[in-house]
């Protein structure tokens, strides 16, 4: 079953641009980013967009359609209307380059702020035994793809351009609270306190926690729940709780 | 808003679903809870008809309470206090929930539009988040959490109470009984499913292996943790319906249906 959709694509760059129609054929079984390429192939040769894997796991073709942040590849035809018009645009919170296209190097930026896995000194390569109930709180994390959705959807940066310098947004956050629940990052030993840094550092205290990084994830990772509430909490511990404070100076330990 | 490098997109945003939808109606919920139970916790009155307290007043911590033969009486203020006893408990589990992960979620959606939706900008020029004061003092959920299983606690010796008939007799139930023993119930699903809690219970290790009872634990307020927004909105519901039951008693509405 094939019917002809109506679409508005964004086009242009950072020197201005706005929304153009289209009227294109859609197949049964086709997703968003099958008919962009449509576009290319008929209309609009010189169309960009960034796409690699179309199967959800490269995380390369994150775009906007009917103003939410999704994957191109991911969006199945099927949950419009016929009659609908398809809205894509490039992701808001980044400069765009061209058309879809956006420069997303504002994340690369804020990975590179976060400090590295710290390898235990006591154990060589080779040496690592962790038991599975002390990392699969951090895989969960690492099934992320890197779309950097949930860094566009976040409002603190999305309608807030000035705080990006101040916030590493939900997925470098979560980046933090992966590897603060690393059974052998030896982070404290390093002199690096990640509960501390989360929030003096990384801006933990502007999230409030509304939950959109979770609900445009793709990958389904509970953000909000399992990585940045958590690191509230343990920034909490460092820095709000005088109880926790003291337990821990009476008993000489951390976690 | 916008840096001078982004897409020129004129509309402030371009969803085409009823986004508003969600935050109006939580709004709308919370409005009208919060109008019922000021009203409630002002009017002093029609909060005791034996052997139920509505959970507003309980514990009652002024002398000036209704007497509850075995009841939460524990007049710890003392005298001095003239206003409604109400407002001296309710602080408690009002600030366990207005701190409250969830509720934050709620009300900075539906009452600040802070954001109003998913993509959807904000109305204003500024943003802080809860990196300063006032906002900043949500950090001190997890004393409200400590208070709140206080306030549990004193519910659940109410709902023990509350198996004696209007003479003091044991041995008895009533519907009340049952919207009670509902209330409490909800009530502790919903405090220990707090995001608190399970950072408390072993949320904070980074060993689980060698706490396996904590470990253990953690699992399972993890499982009531997935359903902690549906858990305040029953536990709201079902601490307002509970004292509506006892308030409608104390004005003579109608008898407690009897079970045994």
């Amino acid at each position: 079953m094939s019917y002809q959709a109506h679409f508005k694509v964004w086009r242009g760059d950072a020197e201005g641009g706005g929304l153009r129609d289209f009227t294109v054929e859609v197949n049964e079984g086709e997703v968003v980013l099958d008919i962009i390429h449509r576009l290319q192939a008929t209309q609009a040769p010189d169309l960009a967009v960034r796409w690699n894997c179309k199967a959800g796991k490269c995380g390369s073709c994150s775009a906007e359609i009917n103003g939410r942040p999704r994957l191109l590849c991911m969006t199945r035809m099927s949950v419009f209307e016929e009659s609908e018009t398809i809205t894509v645009t490039p992701m808001r919170a980044f400069p765009v380059m061209r058309d879809l296209v956006t420069d997303v190097s504002f994340n690369y930026a804020k990975a590179r702020e976060i400090p590295a896995f710290v390898p235990p000194a006591e154990l060589g390569p080779g040496e690592y035994r962790m038991a599975q109930q002390d990392v699969e709180r951090s895989q969960e994390f690492r099934k992320c793809i890197e779309c950097f959705l949930c860094q566009d959807t976040c409002h603190v940066v999305r309608d807030f351009e000035e705080n990006k310098a101040a916030f590493a947004g939900p997925r470098f956050l979560m980046r933090v609270a992966e590897l603060d629940m690393h059974p052998l990052d030896a982070a404290d030993e390093a002199g690096i306190d990640r509960k501390r840094t989360a929030q003096e550092e990384h801006g933990l205290g502007y999230c409030n926690i509304t939950k959109c990084c979770t609900e445009v994830c793709p990958e389904g990772i509970r953000i909000t729940d399992n990585a940045l509430i958590p690191l509230k909490e343990r920034a909490v511990d460092r820095k709000y709780d005088p109880l926790v404070w003291l337990g821990n100076k009476i008993r000489r330990r951390g976690q | 808003m916008h840096g001078t490098l982004r897409a020129a997109i004129p509309e402030r945003h371009l969803r085409t679903d009823r986004w508003w939808l969600p935050p109006a109606a939580t709004a709308a919920g919370l409005l009208a809870f919060v109008v019922y139970s000021t009203w409630r916790a002002f009017s002093n009155a029609d909060y005791y008809d034996a052997p139920y307290v509505s959970p507003f007043y309980s514990p009652c911590l002024a002398e000036n309470c209704e007497p509850m033969r075995d009841g939460p009486n524990w007049a710890l203020v003392g005298t001095w206090w003239g206003l409604s006893p109400a407002i001296l408990i309710l602080i408690l589990p009002l600030g366990f929930r207005l701190t409250c992960y969830y509720y934050r979620k709620a009300y900075y959606r539906g009452f600040w539009a802070s954001p109003p939706a998913c993509a959807v900008p904000e109305p204003r020029q500024k943003y802080t988040g809860e990196t300063r004061f006032p906002l900043i003092m949500q950090n001190i959920h997890r004393y409200f959490f400590y208070a709140a299983m206080l306030v549990a606690s004193i519910l659940t010796y109410d709902t023990v109470l509350a198996f004696r008939d209007e003479h003091y007799e044991w041995g008895h139930m009533g519907l009340g009984t049952v919207v009670f023993l509902a209330n409490a119930v909800l009530l502790w699903m919903y405090t220990l499913s707090c995001h608190s809690c399970r950072h408390i219970v072993g949320g904070r290790l980074k060993h689980f292996s060698k706490h396996p009872v904590r470990y253990k634990l953690w699992g399972w307020v993890g499982k009531l943790n997935a359903r902690h927004a549906k858990l305040a909105w029953y536990s709201l519901i079902s601490v307002a319906l509970a004292d509506l039951y006892v308030y409608l008693l104390a004005i003579g509405a109608f008898d407690d249906p009897t079970i045994f």
